[in-house]
């Protein structure tokens, strides 16, 4: 049961790596590195489970919610330049910044 | 079925796989956004070992700053400067050996040491038990690195944060952060318009 999971994984994992090295658009990169992100979740809860300790769910779950700022974070740089600026900006501040 | 403990090794030697075929794709590449989202990538894989060999702080250290944080700077750095790299001008046969030859001693270094999670190591037999019957009747705090960090060496972690405080004011500065514009990207691009626009009076 383990193995297959273990074999699923690593293999899924390996499949992003290519999809990351070969692109070929910004969006792959950005979607491979997100799936990555949500391998490493998965990775570190079969770890907690393999070793007994299922506790380890929490800190896959607080990779899951790096993984989606951080993803956020990415995707705001690549539309604005810029992260600190909001995703909703006031009609007059809009004009200004277009 | 396979015990735990073949499977963990399996894990690790897979991930190691991963890291030095991420390692090499970096070098490889020289479009740099691949290369910072690869880096990202190197950064989640060695969380995960972290994981494995025990160390679940370190590794969500490493995830938040490795695979976020440094993520968006080196993005931001971009930004400011080349989306692609320069081939470097100098052979690759020197740095290699120095590589081959750090990576060897550093192998040979390990030979010596203690198994990995050995009872004996001196690392478990110097301060440690001292610490562990200590820390709860002194401090009271429940995790002992902590209390190590917070408490026994709290005047020693307090001159590390004034030191990380003023480098990121320092950097700030630098960079010319207005409270007015929070743009770095678009005080560069204004510092270079304003630059051409000097070139033509």
């Amino acid at each position: 049961m383990f193995f297959a999971i273990l074999l699923a994984l690593m293999v899924t994992m390996l499949l992003v790596i290519i999809r990351l090295f070969a692109g070929p658009t910004l969006y792959d990169r950005v979607l491979a590195t997100n799936s990555f992100g949500t391998l490493t979740v998965l990775l570190i809860g079969l770890l907690g489970f393999l070793t007994e300790r299922p506790e380890f769910l929490d800190i896959a779950m607080l990779y899951a919610l790096i993984n989606f700022v951080s993803t956020i974070a990415i995707l705001k740089f690549f539309r604005y330049r810029d992260i600190s600026r909001g995703l909703v900006q006031a009609p007059e501040e809009e004009q200004r910044n277009a | 079925m396979i015990s735990p403990d073949t499977a963990a090794i399996v894990i690790d030697a897979l991930l190691f796989t991963f890291l030095v075929i991420t390692a090499l794709a970096i070098v490889q590449l020289r479009h740099l956004f691949a290369v910072v989202m690869l880096a990202g990538v190197f950064s989640l894989l060695s969380a995960g070992l972290f994981v494995s060999l025990d160390a679940v702080d370190v590794a969500f250290t490493e995830a938040a700053v490795g695979a976020g944080i440094s993520t968006v700077l080196m993005l931001g750095t971009m930004a400011l400067t080349a989306r692609e790299e320069k081939k470097s001008p100098h052979p690759i046969f020197l740095p290699l050996l120095v590589c081959l030859v750090t990576g060897a001693a550093l192998i040979y270094g390990t030979l010596d040491m203690p198994p990995f999670g050995s009872p004996d190591a001196p690392v478990q037999t110097h301060v440690a038990p001292d610490y562990i019957a200590r820390t709860p009747v002194e401090t009271g705090v429940p995790n002992i690195v902590t209390a190590v960090l917070a408490s026994y060496r709290g005047y020693d972690t307090l001159g590390e944060t004034t030191v990380i405080f003023t480098a990121v004011i320092a950097v700030l500065m630098l960079l010319g952060w207005d409270t007015k514009n929070r743009s770095l990207a678009r005080n560069a691009r204004r510092r270079e318009e304003d630059r051409e626009k000097g070139d033509e009076a």
